[in-house]
């Protein structure tokens, strides 16, 4: 049997981000040993990019908010795909999450009285985003960090262990989600710094890994986002909903080139910066979608008044929800009319005085300053659409967060789906983090808690074999007939982001995923010989050659659903389909390995390795239907839905 | 479509020499490299070039890209700083550029460094002690008595205040007994932190940050201020504060007689 | 440092086992050796004047103008001030010059400033010379023992300084009369002196010592709101420390200059009115 490091514990939590950091947290305070798997150092999560806010209806900034019209907020923002249980209890929850970090604390803004402040964004009714400076993310990551550490603080002085019950094994990666019979049994991975092999026997696995924005070029993810969750979800024989549905933020950064895509967060917009094209006009005014016609300013007037009197003035339409955003700039720029370096303007320097600007958005001040030698108290910035966040994932019980078939493991954050529905709000990130990040660590301990220690599931030496086996294959390609060369896995993945994002970006059309799939098919062979040099130890190359099984999967269920759902909606968009299909409402699209075993090798090319299926969701209780008009309502469900 | 490496070039572009460290705990060398560069790049996207191009299994630490992770800490032309935040422009097309990981950390391998150095003493930081009888949601705080704490809490702990601090850059001894200046500014966070009740709950953070977390090493000398990447004035707004606070405590001839005679 | 022992290039610091096999002790490629040198250069230049005027006991009153040196003047062998600060509190027994009596106060404030430490701990200890830059000490503990933990003291340097900022105030205000005591003159000394007690003013109020006590000691300022925006104030001067400190230092040299060069006889004070 293959050398590994062998540990027990009762839940494992793969990925350190809001999510799982909440996940560990709440698994360890319900008692159980639990141990955090971190990708990059502790405290790095992706988290931390984020930067406007966490949506919460504290009402703090306006009395009349309350969850239920955040609920209301997130069905349309995700129009009406959302899985809506979860929807409310997100919206319901969010607020006692937002302030138990206090305790924990964090230091949030604060309003005149000594609350928590809270920001408008795109798609929220009520200024409701909980915020500290463009820095939301890091606040929250550094919060959960803490917490943790405090919680080791006081294992410590009980048994002098630091360690005892709540570990962090930092730069790791896991392959493979091992298995006894149907049930978890614990993880395989390595570590990135010594390569050496790994297993963490554990009853309960938590997927917490975010998503998968590697896979596309322009993106405003970093590294880790390469859908490692998502991949080990499928491979565990757990499916994966609404994968079609990929954000692109409207506001990335476009030049200089080395940087494109990084993120220009939506509080430019929230405090008051426009987007105008070349000509100077602020055309958002132009791509209003009927369904949101009475909620937003039709004149600049209208739209300058809503700030200082949100109560008598409709938003500004640069606060529609982001895939509205982001198609348009795409569209202005298609048309011709963009900035020199193909984006379009966004200009917060005539809104807001120098001094506000840098107090208020402090690190766009910096990022711009430092990256592009553009200082935004004095010009527009260039901005345009950058992949974002997925709202597909594994596909959960709404209310305990585990995945759907494999008894033991759970989701959140990211990499669950189903809560955002075909587009998520700015700022539901944060509070979709930490309200399902604790439900995730509550039931899967409650799960591990209950097994018997007879009951508990075994890990299998030839499944750490076979995991061991998968992961040292690019050591040993070689290369030999010009047909069967080795392959550089940075060039495959160049090649891969590049498909994605030409053919499945962020305006589809169904001959252009078509290829795609033609394309991902021959990646994928080539991926088998993909061929790394040196040794173990730190080698990103290796690394690289790894992550690249997951990006292909995940790209390929992204192209195939994207490829099956013929309409447009949130995140989505069909050229040959650009409406939005009253019938498609209530469908999900369900991606599952083809092969059901885990074993990717054997299946047929030109198949592929993703089975998609149709999955009707449940209907919307009455109560929460009840919260819409029957004329909204109208633009989104069928009749016959309406009828019952 | 094609797979060549690296953005197109957009503006002017050069080849630069680099020097690289190679190695590991065993010992290890500067090679270097020629490496083509483009209009608006950054030093990071250097390295990876080299990787992409020159050297597959490069080891370096990234992961954000934007400054917001501290993650890619290391030292350029000999001054620590984050790769993804060094643009190319502040070279001359000619100078060499000499890219070596952190040296006041062990090695793992080439820009990759062990900074557990950094974890292990946040732990023995005492953590935020929340006043009782407060429940979630009725803390009350001002802006103006949150924004001290808040300046620390941008740190994006990359490190480089550890990496450049001399008393343990220079002195591996003191590694015990030092905290560093990104964990002394940790002490005064929550010490300025409104709603702390550690004095209430018997921990003095301003003599433990003297006694036992080495506040007395740091020599002012604002090396940590001067490589913050989030321009924190640490030594002005954190450290410097915290020894005025320690003062008071230990140095002030009316608040020690007073405390002797309280605790009689 | 206090209990440093200086060695060359050792197996300590960033050779320590384990780091990164470097061989050169640092690779910085601009001048950072020019910061250090210029303090050195600049400070040693004053301890050598200050120190030749401090014990000089002469040429350091001409009327209405009075070194800054010199001021108070409290022993019985001052010369006559016409009304200014000289106090004779110690008496004919004093026989050295009165500077050295008072000139602890000052010099102990700017021994113990904040920014002096870091200023002359990089300069003239090299501890360390420059930022990663590696120091040619084989250990450093710091302020952590004697002597170098009484740098604690510098508050109480400042509550000195500022009864001494008072009575140089009052020396630049007599700078409004004339040789015979007769107000309504002012000549290049009057403004020499104004300069120097204004900066000498910004650079006390500016310590750090000084930011802490008028607030930064506070838990909460929401409850103090005085103090907050003294605390403020002082935040705002403090920024700029490091420049009040070297501006204040140049130009109580360059008064107490002027000072000689007009009571020596080589320079006559001009009038403007």
């Amino acid at each position: 049997m293959t050398q590994v490091e062998r540990h027990t514990y009762d839940v494992v939590v793969v990925g350190a981000g809001g999510a799982g950091l909440r996940a560990a947290i709440e698994a360890r305070e319900q008692g159980l040993r639990t141990a955090v798997i971190c990708k990059s150092l502790f405290g790095k999560a992706h988290t931390v990019m984020a930067e406007g806010g966490i949506a919460a209806s504290m009402g703090n900034a306006n009395p009349r908010d309350n969850w239920q019209v955040h609920f209301r907020d997130t069905m349309r923002g995700g129009k009406f795909l959302n899985n809506w249980r979860m929807a409310e209890l997100h919206a319901r929850e969010a607020p006692d999450r937002v302030w138990e970090l206090e305790t924990w604390g964090a230091l949030f803004d604060r309003t005149k009285d000594g609350r928590i402040s809270q920001r408008n964004f795109g798609g929220h009714e009520y200024a409701r985003l909980a915020h500290v400076g463009d820095r939301t993310g890091l606040e929250l990551i550094r919060t959960l960090q803490q917490r943790i550490v405090a919680l080791q603080q006081e294992d410590h002085e009980r048994s002098g262990d630091y360690e005892d019950r709540l570990r962090v094994f930092q730069e790791c990666t896991v392959t493979r989600v091992l298995k006894d019979g149907a049930r978890v049994s614990g993880v395989f991975g390595y570590v990135r710094e010594s390569g050496r092999f790994f297993v963490i026997e554990a009853p309960a696995v938590v997927l917490a890994t975010g998503g998968i924005g590697k896979s596309f070029k322009v993106t405003s993810n970093s590294w880790e986002y390469t859908g490692d969750g998502h991949a080990l979800a499928l491979l565990a024989g757990a499916p994966l909903i609404n994968m079609e549905f990929v954000q692109f933020h409207p506001t990335g950064m476009v030049w200089p080139p080395s940087v494109k895509g990084i993120l220009v967060t939506e509080s430019v917009r929230g405090d008051g910066g426009v987007l105008r094209n070349s000509d100077g006009k602020r055309f958002m005014f132009d791509y209003i979608p009927d369904v949101f016609k009475e909620k937003y300013a039709q004149s600049e007037q209208e739209a300058d008044g809503w700030y200082a009197d949100p109560d008598n003035h409709r938003r500004p339409p640069e606060l529609l929800p982001r895939d509205e955003v982001a198609r348009a700039i795409n569209s202005e720029v298609k048309a011709g009319r963009c900035s020199p370096h193909g984006g379009v303007f966004l200009d917060v320097s005539t809104r807001l005085p120098a001094e506000e600007i840098r107090r208020r958005l402090p690190s766009m001040h910096h990022q711009f300053k430092e990256l592009a030698d553009v200082d935004i108290t004095a010009e527009p910035m260039e901005v345009g659409p950058t992949c974002h966040y997925v709202m597909g994932g594994v596909e959960v019980d709404p209310d305990s967060a585990a995945a759907t078939g494999v008894p033991g493991l759970f989701a959140a954050g990211e990499v669950a789906g189903g809560m955002h529905g075909s587009n998520r709000l700015g700022g539901n990130s944060l509070s979709d983090l930490l309200v399902f990040g604790r439900r995730a660590g509550l039931h899967a301990a409650e799960y591990a808690a209950e097994l018997g220690t007879d009951d508990r599931p075994r890990v299998s030496a030839e499944q750490v074999d076979t995991a061991a086996a998968e992961v040292l294959r690019p050591f040993s390609v070689e290369g030999g007939e010009p047909e069967s060369r080795t392959e550089n896995p940075y060039a495959l993945h160049q090649e891969l982001q590049q498909t994605m994002n030409d053919l499945v970006g962020i305006i589809r059309r169904a001959s252009e995923m078509t290829e795609a799939l033609r394309r991902l098919a021959d990646l994928r062979q080539r991926s088998r010989r993909a061929a790394v040099e040196g040794h173990r130890q730190f080698n990103p190359g290796w690394h690289l050659a790894i992550d690249l099984r997951n990006m292909l999967l995940v790209s390929e269920c992204v192209a195939r659903a994207a490829l099956e759902r013929t309409e447009s909606r949130g995140g989505h968009t069909r050229d040959d389909y650009p409406e939005m299909d009253r019938r498609w409402r209530k469908t999900n699209l369900v991606c599952e390995l083809a092969s059901g075993d885990g074993e990717l090798a054997a299946v047929d090319p030109a198949d592929g390795q993703i089975r998609l299926t149709r999955r009707d969701m449940p209907p919307i209780r009455g109560d929460l239907l009840a919260l819409f008009g029957k004329d909204e309502l109208l633009k989104y469900l069928t009749d016959e839905e309406l009828d019952t | 479509m094609s797979a060549a490496p690296g953005p197109k070039a957009n503006g002017s572009a050069y080849t630069a020499r680099f020097r690289v460290w190679r190695g590991d705990a065993d010992g290890g060398e500067l090679r270097d490299f020629d490496v083509e560069v483009h209009e608006g790049e950054v030093v990071l996207d250097i390295i990876h070039r080299l990787q992409a191009t020159q050297a597959n299994d490069l080891a370096v630490r990234w992961n954000c890209k934007a400054g917001k992770c501290g993650s890619c800490s290391a030292e350029i032309n000999g001054r620590p700083r984050l790769m993804c935040m060094t643009r190319m422009s502040v070279f001359a097309p000619d100078e060499t550029v000499t890219v070596t990981p952190m040296r006041a950390f062990p090695v793992v391998r080439d820009l990759v460094t062990d900074v557990s150095f950094n974890y292990t003493k946040a732990r023995e930081i005492p953590s935020f002690v929340p006043p009782p009888g407060l429940r979630a949601g009725e803390y009350r705080m001002r802006q103006e008595d949150v924004g001290r704490s808040q300046e620390f809490r941008k740190c994006i702990e990359c490190f480089l205040c550890q990496n450049t601090c001399h008393v343990v850059r220079d002195h591996e001894e003191n590694k015990q007994a030092f905290a560093g200046p990104r964990f002394l500014m940790r002490i005064a966070e929550l010490d300025m932190h409104p709603l702390d009740s550690a004095e209430e709950s018997g921990l003095d953070r301003k003599s433990a940050a003297q006694e036992e977390h080495g506040l007395g090493y740091c020599n002012i000398t604002k090396c940590c201020t001067e490589v913050c990447p989030e321009n924190i004035k640490i030594t002005d707004n954190a450290l410097i504060p915290l020894k005025e606070r320690a003062v008071d405590r230990k140095y002030d001839p009316l608040v020690w007689l007073g405390n002797k005679i309280r605790r009689r | 440092m206090a209990t440093t022992e200086t060695a060359g290039p050792s197996s300590g610091g960033v050779h320590a086992p384990g780091r990164a096999a470097i061989a050169a002790r640092q690779l910085r490629t601009d001048r950072w050796w020019l910061a250090p040198a210029v303090t050195v250069t600049v400070l040693t230049v004053f301890v050598v004047y200050s120190t030749w005027r401090a014990f000089a006991n002469a040429d350091y009153y001409a009327a209405p103008y009075v070194s800054p040196f010199y001021s108070p003047c409290i022993a019985t062998n001052c010369v006559n001030m016409k009304g200014g600060a000289d106090l004779q509190i110690f008496g004919p027994w004093w026989g050295l010059s009165p500077a050295l009596l008072v000139l602890i106060f000052p010099l102990g404030f700017r021994l113990t400033c904040y920014y002096y430490r870091k200023a002359y701990y990089r300069g003239f200890w090299a501890a360390p010379p420059a930022c990663a830059v590696a120091e040619p000490h084989r250990k450093y503990t710091g302020e952590t023992r004697f002597p170098l933990i009484l740098q604690n003291v510098h508050r109480y340097f400042f509550y000195f300084a500022l009864p001494f900022a008072v009575i140089l105030t009052y020396d630049a205000a007599l700078g409004f009369r004339d040789a015979a005591g007769h107000w309504g003159h002012m000549g290049l000394g009057t403004l020499v002196l104004l300069v120097n007690i204004v900066l000498i003013w910004v650079y006390t109020l500016s310590c750090h010592s000084c930011r802490h006590i008028v607030g930064g000691r506070l838990k909460n300022f929401s409850k103090h709101p005085v103090r907050y925006r003294m605390w403020t104030w002082v935040g705002r001067m403090n920024a700029h420390h490091m420049a009040f400190a070297w501006a204040s230092l140049v130009m109580v040299a360059l008064a107490d200059l002027y000072v000689y060069l007009v009571a020596s006889g080589a320079f006559a004070d001009p009038k403007f009115f």
